[in-house]
């Protein structure tokens, strides 16, 4: 099993649609003048959308949404809007029909989410 | 910083989630899926569900009424101020489509310091109107030293 790359770019008010869509109105994430004041470098993603990149790889490789099992994924570094995002997924093995895949953020140039595993059904199992 | 540990094990009140059409749809499209079975009831219906079905980072949405008095509790103690998402876990046993009625539980399940920070680990314990299990989350949260 081979999954994709995906590629998604944040646009500006990409973090008030998850938001919303979420319900975490945490305002790191949608107000510019509030995370300045916490000592971020401006508004940043949500972890959790970050994550669903990671889950939407899988799901589209695998062609059915039920085939995601498990996954698992440690915040290590922020993401902003507009810039892209690059989710490359690698199988580490393969077993009795689930596929163990490692999982890499990456955004200008850094890896945002480094450490992520997905159990991944294979062949309709 | 001293982590208080007392509250570990503490089980927060069950609260159901009834999980709307739109609401799928709308998480949907934020999170950019093009899935018909996320969007279209058509294609749902074709595929033998019974309603679009939600995608699996929806456990988000059917998880938080329940975690969300679970962070805030006086009893942990967590600091918002100094609150990172730190990792997150979700086990799925079954898709959940518009119209389940889901019942989820949080426990505080592991408290921590390392290196002055604060680590709180919940689980919660998603089940759907028959009582089967949908989903397992956990949820780690760094409260940054001071």
């Amino acid at each position: 099993m081979e999954i994709p790359m995906l590629k998604v770019t944040p646009d500006r008010y990409l973090t008030v649609r998850y938001a919303g869509a979420s319900g975490d109105f945490n305002p790191i994430h949608i107000d510019e003048e509030f995370a300045r004041s916490v000592g971020l470098p401006g508004r940043i993603l949500h972890g959790l959308w970050m994550m669903a990149q990671c889950a939407r790889a899988q799901t589209e490789a695998a062609g059915d949404p039920a085939a995601l099992r498990r996954l698992d994924v440690t915040f290590r570094g922020m993401g902003v809007p507009e810039a892209e995002l690059t989710v490359t997924s690698t199988v580490r093995e393969e077993r009795d029909g689930v596929a163990t895949v490692d999982i890499v953020v990456e955004q200008n140039g850094r890896a945002i989410i480094r450490k992520a595993e997905a159990e991944v059904a294979v062949g309709g199992g | 910083m001293a982590v208080n540990t007392d509250a570990v094990g503490k089980q927060f009140p069950p609260v159901t989630y009834a999980v709307g059409r739109e609401k799928v749809r709308e998480f949907a499209r934020a999170v950019g899926e093009t899935e018909p079975l996320y969007l279209d009831v058509e294609a749902a219906r074709a595929a033998g569900y019974r309603d679009v079905v939600a995608p699996p980072m929806f456990a988000v949405v059917y998880a938080m009424p329940a975690l969300a008095p679970a962070m805030v509790d006086p009893e942990v103690g967590i600091d918002f101020s100094r609150l990172l998402h730190g990792g997150q876990e979700f086990v799925w046993r079954r898709l959940v489509v518009a119209g389940d009625e889901i019942t989820t539980t949080a426990e505080l399940v592991e408290v921590s310091e390392r290196a002055g920070n604060g680590f709180y680990t919940f689980e919660t314990r998603s089940v759907d109107q028959e009582g089967a299990e949908v989903c397992v989350g956990r949820w780690m949260n760094v409260v940054r030293a001071a």
